[in-house]
């Protein structure tokens, strides 16, 4: 649930063996030893459920009218009495269910339709490694680009007017900013299809899909058939809390309904932010109230998600009974992939978009293309991001760092304990993705006021944290718990302590996915909007919550310097993940697998 | 790391003494070193721009370290310290100057979370025009006592595209004419924006029965009476709006984006040069003009002020006055920079400072004084309260 990248990235988990390998192996190993290790799972469930917890409290107080520092001495319904009585109250609510809904319905069923054609071809291993930095891409940086595409005015229009549309001046029509939500709907597909896809992708991994396909083949189904049939109904289980996460993101995100979202009235996380800086003190009561609607409704959702899985798998297992062959899937299947490969094109539009503006000196509606380009102020402007560039980096390898530290011990401690049952409440690690994140951050904001730490550098590296902290595990946990056992079990018979075990032989091995799960860290926490903008009180700017305020209407040219720089960022930092283990363990060429 | 010094900064300044008895070599003294969190509206990169050049300033004459603190609404930084009153933080607050005026200076005023007053003892203070320029001492018909400090002058003037509009709507009920003439081709900043608000309350200027009891507090019956003609107006006006009046850009700037787009043609602004200012930096077509209405349009003062609990006074201090330098607001009013015109007597002023507003490019984007005619006294802030209200209750569904 965060503003970049959710990619437990594909490329690591080629490596990742039979999950259920481990499970038989560890049975096998020997006694458990105490170590010191035993306080990270502690320490790494504090840091992302505490601030959770406390958040809500601090939310869902002022939510039922207590907030005694403001005037609100008792517990009443009032605050929610007056959200309802709000004239945009119920168009609020409806845009945000219809965006919220039909954003992940729409991912879902495009990702797998996609996953259904690509994955058992070469190209579709290729797409998907090409999806992966493309996911490093901040939410707000794309839904600037695609405001941009798709407006009346913009890029698109532009391409075709007036030779073909006779349009002298923009068409008077809505796109961006549309009351329904539809343009919100898109920004989001963007982003939550390659996520779901590099998910599913990661899930097949850890099944013998192959095998079934040629079963099914040999009963007589084409191949894209058979994968709907015998692959998607367990990968769909595997991918579940995913989808959960798409959903609660889908339902309460901020920055991209801010972009691309109708604004009277917005939908319900942009109104509670809205009312939250509201002047008038007062507002915080139905702002807290909103907020805490948006958890029911997240919640509700789920519920209703889980409630159509159910009456979908009945539906889908008497189809599955009847045992016809072809039908009608395959053919949705291939128009849903053909629905990706041109979120793709429209993706890397938005992003061209974004670049040409960052370097044009003039670009008006209907010409195609910028008059012309000015290598000098384009570096002046690149100059002029450099404190809030440094800012983002500091805060996400901070963030990044104990993330991983965290990380490491917590599955080093699992592994050390032999069992993976040991640490039951490290499964809540999804809880930061399944919570609206405005449910929680008005609440941290008021603690960290209330300690006098708003505002600082380190408030914010600890709510980024929260979010880090859950890609960054689900990332490198399956790779982790996935290593061959032997190498740990080799080099201790030959001596070495537990330590060097994980230092000189773990370590290495695993550095390809280490990196890469730095590399998700990274890039979540240079997209986070809401967390930095609550934490830091405003004045910790980074790239994003400054492309987030001058998206609302500064310069093009500037905004689409942040949206590049915002991009670029996290799409280094991918290269680099790619690229320097390989170079540093060049002399271990067994490793580069 | 910053707030770390701030805290530190907060102790050490726990006990300051009032700004009257500090002499202004003290607050000099003071003030080298700290670092002022200056909450300002950053919507517009040349006003942006134009905050990095005073932190620039400052810091090398005075050690004073500004750091802008980009807010997408003043109210953020209200908020901020009211949120910090009630969470029992009464010194070493982390805003240490605001760029304010109206309603979110008279909510701040009236709380008492204001530090002051101080604007009278800034030095460059006697340079200010405060018998031309009512707006620098009556901000929305509050007097500000000292309690903020102006920097730069703002008035509604109209911005068109001289390529396609011929035929000028020179007033309220004329601009109604040339909507319906031209559907779609006009819209104003949503109505919770200032400018959008500003907008409304022009119109009501000229449509209200008796426009005096604007500058008085709004009651409901006074307002009733004064804006039910101001509606029916609006009724008329809003399908011919762009995008039918179903949607509106959220600020200034984004309207601005419009017009460059050519999405519309005609656009209010709160800035008599920044037609001029934009066109010089490719933020709107060089054939773009400015004019106002013929029965004049609402001025208004930019302010800076400090809250009661800021870590910084002293150094914020130090930047108010900077503000009012009379090279500053040459820089300021020059529109390759930022184009605002000056809060000074220019009367006041030396020779030599003279000479500098004198030297001032003019393009013919940029109007002339008389080209802008009467200005208009803001309303009480109460009516602006309530204009945006109502307008949320009739149009939000």
């Amino acid at each position: 649930m965060d503003d970049a990248d959710h990619g437990r990235v594909g490329a690591p988990l080629h490596e990742v063996a039979d999950g259920a390998a481990l499970g038989a192996a560890s049975t096998r190993r020997s006694p458990r030893r105490p170590t010191a290790l035993v306080i990270v799972p502690g320490i790494t469930l504090a840091a992302f459920a505490l601030p959770i917890v406390a958040g809500l409290a601090g939310t869902l107080l002022p939510a039922f009218g207590y907030l005694p520092a403001i005037g609100g001495q008792s517990l009443s319904l009032q605050p929610f009495l007056d959200v309802v009585a709000w004239p945009g109250f119920a168009t609020g609510v409806r845009i945000t269910l219809a965006s919220g809904l039909l954003a992940t319905l729409l991912s879902v069923v495009c990702a797998f339709g996609f996953c259904a054609v690509a994955c058992s071809r070469p190209w579709g291993r290729r797409a998907a490694a090409f999806m992966a930095p493309l996911l490093a891409t901040p939410h707000s940086a794309l839904a600037i680009g695609l405001a941009f595409l798709i407006a009346p005015s913009g890029w698109i229009a532009r391409a075709v007017s007036p030779w073909l549309t006779g349009w002298s001046v923009p068409p008077d029509v809505s796109t961006v900013g549309h009351a329904s939500g539809a343009a919100v709907v898109l920004g989001l597909l963007l982003k939550e299809v390659p996520y779901l896809v590099l998910m599913i992708a990661a899930a097949l991994n850890q099944l013998p899909w192959r095998e079934r396909i040629a079963a099914a083949r040999a009963l007589g189904y084409e191949p894209v058939d058979a994968w709907l049939r015998v692959v998607l109904p367990t990968v769909y289980r595997q991918v579940r809390l995913p989808i959960y996460a798409v959903l609660a993101f889908s339902l309460s995100v901020v920055d991209v309904a801010l972009i691309l979202g109708p604004a009277n009235p917005p939908t319900l996380a942009v109104l509670a932010l809205r009312w939250f800086s509201d002047a008038d003190i007062r507002f915080y009561f139905p702002a807290a109230a909103v907020a805490t609607l948006l958890l029911a409704i997240v919640v509700a959702s789920i519920a209703l998600w889980r409630g159509m899985e159910m009456a979908v798998a009945r539906l889908g297992a008497r189809m599955l009974e009847r045992g016809r062959r072809g039908g009608a899937g395959p053919r949705l299947a291939r128009l849903l992939a053909a629905v990706v490969v041109a979120t793709f094109v429209t993706t890397l539009l938005a992003l061209s978009g974004v670049a040409l503006w960052s370097a044009a000196t003039q670009w008006r509606f209907p010409h195609a293309w910028p008059a012309g380009f000015d290598v000098a102020t384009w570096q002046h402007r690149l100059l002029a991001l450099a404190p809030a560039a440094w800012t983002t980096c500091k805060i996400a390898v901070s963030a990044t760092a104990i993330a991983l530290a965290l990380a490491l011990g917590c599955l080093e401690y699992e592994q050390r304990r032999l069992s993976r049952s040991a640490l039951p409440a490290l499964r809540m690690m999804y809880l930061p993705l399944l919570v609206p994140q405005i449910a929680f951050l008005f609440g941290i904001q008021v603690l960290f006021v209330r300690a006098g730490i708003d505002g600082a550098t380190p408030a914010v590296i600890a709510v980024h944290l929260v979010f880090v902290l859950p890609y960054l595990f689900l990332s490198l946990a399956d790779p982790y718990r996935a290593l061959d056992p032997r190498y740990a079990r080799t080099a201790a018979s030959l001596g070495a302590s537990p330590l060097r075990v994980f230092a000189a032989v773990k370590l290495p091995i695993l550095a390809r996915p280490i990196a890469t799960s730095c590399a998700v860290g990274f890039a979540v926490s240079v997209g986070l909007y809401l967390p930095t903008l609550f934490a830091g009180n405003g004045r910790v700017a980074t790239l994003t919550t400054e492309a987030v305020t001058l998206a609302s209407g500064a310069d093009r040219r500037i905004i689409g310097t942040y949206a590049l720089a915002q991009s670029a960022f996290p799409l280094l930092v991918y290269l680099v993940a790619a690229t320097l283990p390989a170079w540093w363990f060049r002399r271990r060429r067994g490793l580069g697998a | 790391m910053l707030a770390r010094a701030l805290l530190v900064a907060a102790i050490a300044f726990a006990s300051a003494m009032p700004a009257a008895a500090q002499s202004w070599d003290d607050v000099l003294a003071r003030a080298r070193g700290q670092t002022v969190n200056f909450n300002a509206w950053a919507g517009d990169e040349k006003t942006n721009a134009f905050i990095a050049w005073i932190g620039e300033e400052v810091q090398k004459r005075y050690g004073v370290r500004l750091n802008h603190v980009k807010l997408k609404d003043t109210a953020e930084a209200v908020t901020r310290v009211i949120a910090e009153k009630a969470a029992g933080r009464d010194s070493g607050g982390t805003v240490d100057l605001v760029w304010i005026n109206g309603a979110n200076f008279l909510a701040l005023k009236e709380q008492k979370l204001l530090h002051g007053p101080f604007a009278d003892r800034l030095p460059n203070w006697r340079l200010v025009d405060t018998v031309r320029k009512r707006s620098n001492v009556i901000d929305f018909t509050i007097p500000h006592d000292g309690y903020e400090s102006p920097w730069r002058m703002a008035q509604i003037v109209f911005v068109y595209e001289s390529k396609r509009v011929r035929d000028l709507p020179k007033s309220v009920p004329e601009l109604l004419d040339w909507c319906k003439r031209n559907p779609g081709r006009f819209t104003h900043p949503s109505v919770r924006n200032f400018l959008g608000a500003t907008f409304l309350k022009q119109a009501l200027y000229e449509l209200a029965p008796d426009a005096s009891v604007l500058q008085r507090p709004a009651t409901d019956e006074a307002f009733a009476a004064a804006t039910a003609p101001l509606w029916s107006w609006y009724e008329a006006l809003k399908p011919t709006l762009w995008r039918q009046g179903r949607q509106f850009p959220d600020n200034g700037p984004a309207q601005r984006q419009l017009m460059n787009d050519g999405e519309i043609d005609l656009m209010v602004s709160f800035n008599p040069s920044e037609a001029a200012v934009a066109a010089s930096t490719g933020l709107l077509p060089d054939s773009v003009r400015t004019f106002t209405f013929s029965k004049g349009t609402i001025g208004n003062t930019s302010f800076v002020a400090i809250p009661y609990n800021a870590a910084a006074k002293e150094g914020a201090m130090v930047v108010a006055n900077f503000l009012l330098e009379p090279a500053t607001q040459a820089h300021a009013q020059d529109v390759r920079q930022m184009g605002n015109f000056t809060v000074l007597d220019l009367d006041k002023l030396a020779p030599a400072d003279r000479k500098r507003f004198d030297e001032l490019p003019r393009p013919a984007a940029l109007p002339s004084n008389a080209d802008l005619g009467t200005t208009l006294l803001e309303p009480h802030p109460s009516w602006m309260t309530r204009i945006t209200a109502e307008w949320e209750r009739r149009y939000t569904k």
